[in-house]
Formats: C-alpha cells, sequence, structure tokens
C-alpha cells in the first residue's frame, strides 16, 4: 500500500507538468479549434529566453515577467504573420504549416543555443517538500502555480468582457461578428495568451527535464493527451487529465511486468484511447451536437 | 457544463472532391508512364534507387489519401502499418526463405486485417481524437517490433538485413534497375485499383460519409462498414509499400518506423493536395528531396530552411499540387480556343 501511495504522489509530481502544458494547449484550442503542434517548440523557445536573460544577469522573477511579455507579443505576431492569411485554407493544410513552424523554431533554437544540456534554476529551490521524498519544493511550487493559473483563467474567461468575447469568437464566429467582436483579434490574442501560459509551463518544467531544444518533444504529446482525456473544451478537465496521466503512468511503469521506460507512453495513449471510446469527447468535454 | 448541448453544422474537416478532378486524363498519364519507362535507362543506379523510394512512398502517401481524402478520417498512424508490412516482407525473405514477390501479398492482407481489426475502435473518434489514438499505434509500434517476445523474428533493437533480389530470367539488368521496374509495375496496378476503387460504389459511400456522415447513413450507407473498410484497404496498400520499402532499403529496424515517418507521409498528402491521387506522387517527391536540398542550403539550420520551404508551398498553394494541375488545365483549355 505504501508503494501505491508513493507512487500515486509521484505520479502528481509528474502530472503537474503535463497539467501546465494541457493548459496551454486546451486555451489556443478554444481560440483558433485545433491543436498546435508547435506549442511545446514555442514554450521551448520562450524558456530559453529567458535563461538567456537570466545569464545576463537579470533576477529570476524578472526574467519571468520579460519572458512572459516576450512570447505574449511573439504569440501574436506568429499568428499575425503565419496563420493568419491561412484561415481560408484548409485544415490540413495548416496542420502542415504548425509542422513546418515546429521544424523552424526547432532549429533555431538549436543553432542559437546548441543542442547540449543546460541547469534552469528553481525559484522555489529543491528541498523535500513537507518531509516527503517524492516531491520537491519545485514541483509543490508547481502544482500551486498550474492551480492558480486555471483560476485565474477561469475568471478571466467568465468574468471579464474580453473573455466573454474570446468565447464567442470561438463558438459561433458569425454571430460573434454581427455582435460587433473583431474575431479576427480575438484569435491573435488567443495564440498571445497561449504562447505565454506554455512560457510558464516551459520555465516550470526546464529545471526537472533540463533545458535544452528537444527537452518538450516527450511533454507536448502527454499534454496533447491530458487535454484529450480531459475534454479539449474544459481548461478543468485539461488539469485534471495531466495529473491522472501523469499517476497512470506511474502505476503502469510499478505494476505492470516488462513496462521500461520507452513502454510506458503507449501504455498510457492506449489507456487514454479507451477511455475516449467509452467518452468521445472527453472526460469533461461538452458533447457537440451535429446537424446536417 | 451548462445542460444545453451546442449545436453545430460544421463544414467537413475535408473538402468535397469532385469526382472527375480526382485522376488525370488519360493522355496525361500516357506521357507520364512513358517518361517513368525510359528515364531510368539514361540515369545512374543512385538515382534510379531514389526514384524506386518515389515510387514507394508514393504508394503510402496514396493510402493515406485514400483514408484522408476519400473517407475523411485522419490518420497519423499510417507508419505503423509500413512497419509491419516491411517486417512482414524481411521475415518471410530472410527466415523462411520466400520469394520477394510472394511475401508482398502477404504483407497487404496482413495490414489490411490489421487495419481492418483497428478501424473498429477508431469508429467512435473522429477528428483530433481520432489523431491521437492513430499517434498512439505510431509511437507504440517501435516500442512493439523492439519487445524481446518477438526478438526471435524481429532481430530485436538491431533489426533484420534484407538480400536485394537479381533480375529474373537472366534480364541483362542491375538490381537496382530491375527493381525499379518491379515496383513500378505494383505501382501501376495499385493506382489503377485505388482509382477504380473510387469510382465504384465502395468509393461513392467513402465519398458521402466524407461529405457528411449522418445524411450518408440517411442514404441507407453503412458508415460502419465503409470506415473500416477504408481503413483495411489503406492499411493494405501501406502495407504493400512498406514490404518493398524493407526490400529496397535492404533493411528494416524499429527505429526507421517512429512517429516522422506518419508525419512525412501526412505532409506529403498535403503537398500534394488531399483527395487527388496523382498528387500523392509530387507529394512523396517533396519529402524525399526537399530536406535533402534544405541540408544543401544551410547544414545547421536544415530544419528551419524546410520549414520555410514548406511554408512557402502551402502559401502558394494551399490545395497542394491539385490547385497547379487545375490551373494548368485552364491555362491549356484558353490556348485551344
Amino acid at each position: 500500500m505504501e508503494l501505491f501511495t508513493n507512487q500515486v504522489l509521484a505520479g502528481i509530481a509528474t502530472g503537474a507538468i503535463y497539467a501546465c502544458m494541457a493548459l496551454a494547449v486546451v486555451m489556443i484550442y478554444q481560440a483558433i479549434d485545433h491543436l498546435n503542434f508547435a506549442q511545446g517548440e514555442m514554450a521551448m523557445f520562450s524558456t530559453f529566453i529567458s535563461w538567456q536573460l537570466m545569464q545576463w544577469g537579470l533576477p529570476y522573477w524578472a526574467a519571468f515577467i520579460a519572458t512572459l511579455i516576450f512570447s505574449f507579443i511573439g504569440g501574436i505576431a506568429i499568428e499575425r504573420v503565419l496563420f493568419k492569411p491561412l484561415t481560408k485554407a484548409p485544415i490540413l493544410t495548416q496542420v502542415a504549416g504548425f509542422i513546418a513552424l515546429f521544424s523552424i523554431i526547432n532549429s533555431c533554437a538549436g543553432l542559437i543555443w546548441d543542442f547540449t544540456i543546460k541547469q534552469y534554476p528553481t525559484p522555489f529551490g529543491s528541498s523535500p517538500f513537507l518531509g516527503s521524498q517524492l516531491i520537491s519544493t519545485h514541483q509543490a511550487g508547481m502544482i500551486g502555480i498550474t492551480l492558480l493559473l486555471l483560476v485565474g483563467l477561469y475568471f478571466f474567461f467568465q468574468y471579464t468582457r474580453v473573455g466573454l468575447a474570446m468565447r464567442a469568437a470561438a463558438a459561433l464566429p458569425e454571430s460573434a461578428r454581427l455582435v460587433g467582436i473583431n474575431t479576427s483579434w480575438m484569435i491573435a490574442l488567443g495564440w498571445g495568451m497561449a504562447a505565454a501560459i506554455g512560457s510558464i509551463a516551459g520555465m516550470l518544467i526546464a529545471p526537472v527535464v533540463f533545458l535544452e531544444p528537444n527537452m518538450m518533444g516527450g511533454v507536448l504529446i502527454y499534454g496533447f493527451a491530458a487535454a484529450v482525456l480531459g475534454g479539449l473544451t474544459s481548461p478543468f478537465g485539461a488539469v485534471l487529465g495531466g495529473f491522472l496521466v501523469g499517476i497512470f503512468e506511474n502505476l503502469a511503469g510499478t505494476y505492470i511486468p516488462h513496462v521500461g521506460n520507452e513502454m510506458k507512453l503507449p501504455i498510457a495513449l492506449a489507456l487514454i484511447i479507451s477511455v475516449l471510446v467509452i467518452k468521445p469527447a472527453g472526460l469533461f468535454g461538452r458533447n457537440i451536437v451535429k446537424r446536417v | 457544463m451548462s445542460a444545453v448541448e451546442e449545436i453545430a453544422s460544421q463544414a467537413p474537416a475535408v473538402e468535397a472532391v469532385p469526382k472527375r478532378a480526382m485522376t488525370l486524363s488519360s493522355g496525361t498519364a500516357f506521357v507520364i508512364v512513358l517518361l517513368l519507362l525510359v528515364v531510368p535507362l539514361f540515369v545512374k543506379n543512385f538515382i534510379i534507387f531514389q526514384m524506386t523510394m518515389l515510387l514507394i512512398y508514393g504508394l503510402a502517401v496514396l493510402a493515406l489519401n485514400i483514408l484522408t481524402g476519400g473517407s475523411g478520417q485522419f490518420s497519423l498512424g499510417n507508419s505503423a502499418f509500413y512497419a509491419i508490412g516491411a517486417y512482414t516482407s524481411a521475415i518471410l525473405m530472410e527466415q523462411y526463405n520466400i520469394n520477394y514477390a510472394l511475401t508482398l501479398p502477404v504483407a497487404g492482407v496482413i495490414c489490411f486485417g490489421a487495419g481492418f481489426l483497428f478501424g473498429q475502435p477508431a469508429l467512435r473518434l473522429s477528428g483530433v481524437y481520432l489523431a491521437l489514438a492513430t499517434f498512439a499505434l505510431a509511437t507504440a509500434m517501435p516500442q512493439i517490433l523492439k519487445l524481446g517476445f518477438f526478438e526471435k523474428w524481429t532481430g530485436g533493437v538491431q533489426g533484420l538485413v534484407v538480400t536485394k533480389p537479381d533480375a529474373p530470367f537472366g534480364l541483362p539488368m542491375s538490381q537496382d534497375m530491375w527493381l525499379y521496374y518491379f515496383t513500378l509495375a505494383i505501382t501501376i496496378a495499385i493506382y489503377i485499383f485505388s482509382v477504380n476503387l473510387l469510382r465504384s460504389r465502395s468509393g461513392r459511400a467513402f465519398m458521402a460519409i466524407r461529405d457528411n456522415e449522418i445524411a450518408a447513413s440517411a442514404m441507407g450507407i453503412d458508415v460502419a462498414t465503409y470506415k473500416t473498410l477504408a481503413f483495411g484497404v489503406s492499411a493494405g496498400i501501406t502495407g504493400v509499400a512498406g514490404g518493398l520499402g524493407a526490400i529496397a532499403v535492404q533493411f528494416v529496424a524499429p527505429d526507421s518506423y517512429t512517429i516522422t515517418l506518419a508525419i512525412s507521409l501526412f505532409l506529403g498528402m498535403v503537398v500534394g493536395g488531399v483527395g487527388w491521387l496523382p498528387g500523392s506522387f509530387v507529394g512523396s517527391a517533396f519529402i524525399i528531396f526537399v530536406p535533402n536540398i534544405a541540408e544543401g542550403i544551410s547544414k545547421g539550420l536544415s530544419g528551419a530552411v524546410f520549414g520555410v520551404l514548406l511554408f512557402l508551398v502551402i502559401f502558394l498553394v494551399p490545395h497542394g499540387s491539385r490547385q497547379v494541375a487545375m490551373v494548368a488545365q485552364q491555362l491549356l483549355g484558353k490556348l485551344r480556343k
């Protein structure tokens, strides 16, 4: 039993990483209605920017804020320059655009900062949290920030004009335009916010997985899986999905024989698909009724 | 969540392609086949090898095109079927000494079965959810191939070396050239099969499901059967392509069939034009040659160059090579008048 509790705790700790990424994924899904494959790379690039700022002598929190602003503007710029011209293109072409963006960012980061692994500082320290060996203060801080972000987003979407406008633009773009919402800029805003949330995720994850251009590959997949599991329309579901995926993954690694590190991912994915087969819109997603 | 359920009448993810626009006119097809037959006689062996790979990837993209462009289902898992086909051929040839040509139908049938079975749970999923499910298949496949349990047959992480077949009947041509013509024959056969499939009753059913699933089922189309059938056919063709790929490359290993391959196939389909069968081979040329070109322009930034080239293509022709072909056709039509 103690093994079980420990593994669940460890799962929650890794799950916090996925939850953070899943939140960014849901954010952009709300704004543009598909998954952005380049999200992880955008987050990685932001994290490198903050690392660079710290190398130049900025304190952690100053670099943190500067990176947030940079990512927000960067996200909007990417949308305006690269994806606005593609709005009318078929969906699959836009997905190809995400893959192209992925390739560009990854390659540029590799050229600027090279592919060696770098240490990344944490503001929370890494001593054991409340005497538990499994969760460090950094991981506890990460869970705290994720939950804080979730609450913040909830209030933003439920109680502000801009949040309401963004929801309207995503749900029914044409009707939203008719009542005077600038839907095109709402999409850009969605990109900016997703990039900023992604950069928070990146900066929180970097101390755990270390900083390098490919650090987000695995994390993004888990983030997608978590978001899909929780339901792509629900930020709360995404965070819960993140923790669940973390726990699944750890338990599968412990209790199923012959499961090495490499088999963890397929098993976690298989489990998620089984959930989806029973509940096709995810655990907390809304069912969309289709009309002919 | 609110009790009110959202109602959406969404446009289908894959836009409708008129049936006639899915193929080439017979005159153009004749010229292309003639070129494919004659060119290898005048070029070096390495280029012949690349042309063989172009046809093989072209087949794999074609298979994806039948699934996505035909029946409107999205798959990132075709690399898994490619792997199954490649391993089936390699194992039959190396462990059981079966003639290479005979291994291909076996690979096709096994993959058809695998695709058909995978199509069952995938029935309940669509859009991003289906993408995630197929993606899971693609990430799991290399790990499954590495499992100790199968190592007796698959050779584990090291993979298997495949011998390249000689030209039969003492024909005076190199192994590469023989393999090229062998691949070309199979490609043409599968291409004709695919065109006819999409023109048949089943093909029309695929397209009806793609355009509007609810309306299709109201018209009496058995949606579940045809969706799984599309998965099966797509997987079967991919399997044959995989078998040919194993013979051409002379080597199979788990890490050749990762998610990167699936993404390449997807890009090939988009660049070629979703739902336009001849475009599959244009797309295949893109995924084979453009990474090399990008590497040639800048070694350190090859990924960025590739991304920029890809962006250029989708900016200029969002509908892929189909759009180029249509513009060309219109220009020709004007000239004739």
